[in-house]
């Protein structure tokens, strides 16, 4: 295997508010290999988005607080280098596209400036910029990049917004994209567009992707791998195929087994019973032990943090006492992107 | 699915297919494919559907132009600001030039040559110097400080509250605490003491003195909004793009807030002008034998109401240019406000 282009170790997060400290992000540890798509899953407040918004310091500090833990990127730790240092890494090396096109791109500002501004503030020379946005344009297809570069947003589209979105992220030639939830806030025929570019800017850049979603739809169609969190701490982690065909933690089952499948008429779906856990005071022990059921009873589950290890020394991770009891339990969802694929 | 069900949907299908004889080309059922749907855009674009696009500042354009009131104002305002550049050329007198056959004269009319030496429009004062030519010459200083006073205080207030909501933490508050520090001041004690000082007579340091004092609301209006703006997607997407904190905070943050405070700005100079005259008419401000409008009422009052017109006319024109300043905020601030679609008359 090549050597990891960022590797995080340890990282926890916390927030403080008024309630009490929140434990966003606690002992979250991933690598990323050049090129590759990794998908992080999980549900609202699972701490996806925060774990990947620290690395570039982009979390509010106070009240956030990188508490411990490394992020080396390129040799270098992205938690402890300057401020300086890391904005020129910012939309450089690392860039992102975010959730919300609609919200993303300043109101009073053409949409072509918008794109050149990502490259001036890398060193490129406004003349430069201009005639390079317009090429950035027509790459994650706009039509008539020269006139909608001086358009503005309230002009385009929502898809279209989410394109130009894509342009500024992938202007730099990053070496690491991060799309966080980048078709979320689209209607699905959009969705399915926005796809077509990602792929396409990756092509292009060759950039490493990591892919933050609630959607596993896009997680198949778009990751080589996965990683699930679950109340700020990674659950599972393996490839895509893995994944989904034999997962080994409860959570990640769940959450494949309340999705509804295509081929089959089906009356009920099977929720995960009960609420996510207040980050506030997380349930001692596997954060997941009062929904799982698995956990009926055990101990082990309300006592012990079960540690990430390896399924049968693969690099198949499951933080779950019990993972070997998972064995030949395949995930419905797989069936459906078997018969579809 | 049951049969039926699917045969009513082939129906539909097939209908849709054809629409009003033509088939519908395929590809508008392919939303994959970026370059078929680029295809059909251009088709649009080529077929004359080209809609002119209008930017952010030419909607403000349009809006303030409708608003009647505010362009009267800004004709008005246009028409004095000339007179007063060009003082020189239309003044009858100089500002100081007397006139020894006309003392205590009130204003008289000889010919429709209005710019004519042979008529006093505003009387003469008792030294016999044309009051008209020294209106002319007072709003030439009076505008001045007043633009001095708006352009310095609009400077500062707003550095100071764009960096105070950009930043945050301590900064915030020190410079929020000055802010409130300065407001608290009893505005008129202190412009009396500093002016007696530091700055009497001369109009630029009446100017800086003033701007120094009026600099505060601003500064809180601007932190306000960027307290807000700083927490927008796209601040926080310039930010992930590697800008620079100046940069965000000129080009990003600022357009945005660029509405109040031109129509702060505005008023400001409204306010610079009554509070110079004021000024000027405790004899505090500008001293003579500069015309300032305020000191012009100031001599007026001196010779007691018999001279009404010594009084009446510069009065006059300073309220003139404060209500016109006045007209124009209001038609701005409603031209600035994106939620207004509406035109009002």
């Amino acid at each position: 295997m090549p050597d990891p282009l960022l590797s995080i170790r340890d990282l926890t997060v916390e927030f403080d508010t008024d309630d009490g400290v929140v434990y966003a992000v606690t002992g979250v540890t991933y690598d990323v290999f050049p090129g590759e798509t990794l998908g992080i899953v999980g549900e609202s407040g699972s701490g996806k988005s925060v774990s990947t918004m620290s690395l570039l310091g982009l979390i509010p500090q106070p009240p956030g607080r990188v508490v411990s833990g490394e992020a080396i990127f390129d040799g270098r730790d992205l938690l402890k280098i300057k401020p300086g240092e890391l904005r020129r890494i910012r939309g450089g090396a690392v860039s992102m596209v975010f959730q919300d096109p609609m919200t993303s791109l300043n109101p009073v500002f053409k949409v072509g400036d918008q794109i050149s501004e990502a490259l001036v503030a890398h060193g490129h020379d406004e003349k430069a910029a201009t005639v390079r946005s317009i090429e950035l344009l027509r790459i994650v297809g706009i039509p008539n990049p020269d006139q909608r570069a001086s358009q503005y947003p309230h002009e385009f589209s929502g898809g279209m917004r989410q394109r130009a979105m894509i342009a500024m992220a992938i202007a730099n030639e990053p070496k690491l994209l991060i799309a966080d939830e980048p078709t979320t806030a689209l209607d699905v025929t959009i969705q399915a567009q926005i796809i077509e570019v990602m792929k396409k800017a990756q092509e292009e850049t060759h950039a490493a992707t990591i892919l933050i979603t609630h959607d596993l739809g896009l997680i198949a169609e778009l990751a080589d791998r996965v990683v699930v969190m679950y109340a700020g701490r990674v659950v599972e982690q393996g490839d895509v195929h893995t994944i989904f065909a034999s997962p080994r933690h409860p959570y990640t089952i769940g959450l494949m087994e309340s999705l509804p499948r295509l081929t089959v008429d089906e009356d009920w779906l099977r929720p995960i019973p009960g609420q996510p856990p207040s980050m506030i005071s997380p349930p001692p022990g596997c954060p997941f032990h009062p929904r799982c059921f698995l956990a009926q009873g055990r101990n082990v589950c309300r006592e012990e943090v079960p540690p990430l290890r390896p399924i049968e020394e693969s690099a198949h991770l499951s933080a779950c006492h019990f993972a070997e009891e998972l064995v030949g339990r395949g995930s419905k969802l797989h069936e459906t992107v078997e018969a579809t694929s | 699915m049951s049969s039926s069900q699917r045969d009513l949907d082939k129906e539909l299908y097939d209908s849709a297919l054809v629409d009003g004889g033509k088939e519908i080309p395929e590809a508008i059922g392919m939303p994959n494919d970026p370059m078929i749907i680029a295809a059909d855009v251009t088709l649009a674009y080529e077929s004359g559907l080209n809609i002119q696009a209008r930017s952010q500042w030419g909607y403000v354009w349009r809006r303030f132009v409708r608003h009647k009131l505010a362009m009267a104002s800004a004709a008005v305002l246009v028409l004095i600001f000339l007179i007063a550049i060009f003082a020189p050329q239309v003044a009858p007198y100089r500002y100081d030039e007397i006139d020894l056959e006309a003392l205590y004269s009130p204003p008289h009319f000889e010919t429709w040559h209005l710019l004519s030496p042979q008529n006093h429009l505003f009387g003469t004062d008792l030294l016999g110097r044309d009051y008209f030519s020294r209106v002319i010459y007072g709003i030439r200083t009076s505008v001045w400080v007043a633009l001095v006073v708006a352009g310095l205080s609009t400077v500062i207030g707003t550095a100071i509250g764009a960096i105070a909501g950009y930043f945050g933490g301590w900064g915030d508050n020190l410079l929020m605490r000055i802010t409130d520090l300065f407001l608290t001041l009893p505005t008129l004690a202190v412009l009396l003491v500093a002016a007696a000082y530091l700055g009497q007579g001369d109009p630029l340091r009446v100017a800086i003195i003033l701007a120094l004092l009026f600099w505060t609301p601003l500064a809180r209006i601007v932190r306000g909004i960027f307290l807000s703006l700083r927490e927008k997607e796209y601040v926080e997407a310039a930010k992930a793009l590697g800008s620079r904190d100046s940069r965000i905070i000129i080009r990003h943050m600022l357009p945005n807030t660029l509405g109040p405070i031109i129509v702060n700005a505005t008023l400001l100079i409204a306010t610079a002008i009554l509070v110079e005259a004021a000024l000027s008419f405790l004899g505090f401000g500008i001293q003579p034998p500069t015309p300032a409008l305020g000191k012009l009422i100031d001599d007026g009052q001196s010779e007691g109401l018999k001279l009404w017109w010594l009084v009446t006319f510069p009065g006059l024109v300073i309220v003139l240019i404060a209500l016109c300043i006045n007209f124009i905020g209001d038609g701005l601030r409603d031209a600035l406000d994106p939620t207004q679609r509406r035109v009002r008359a």
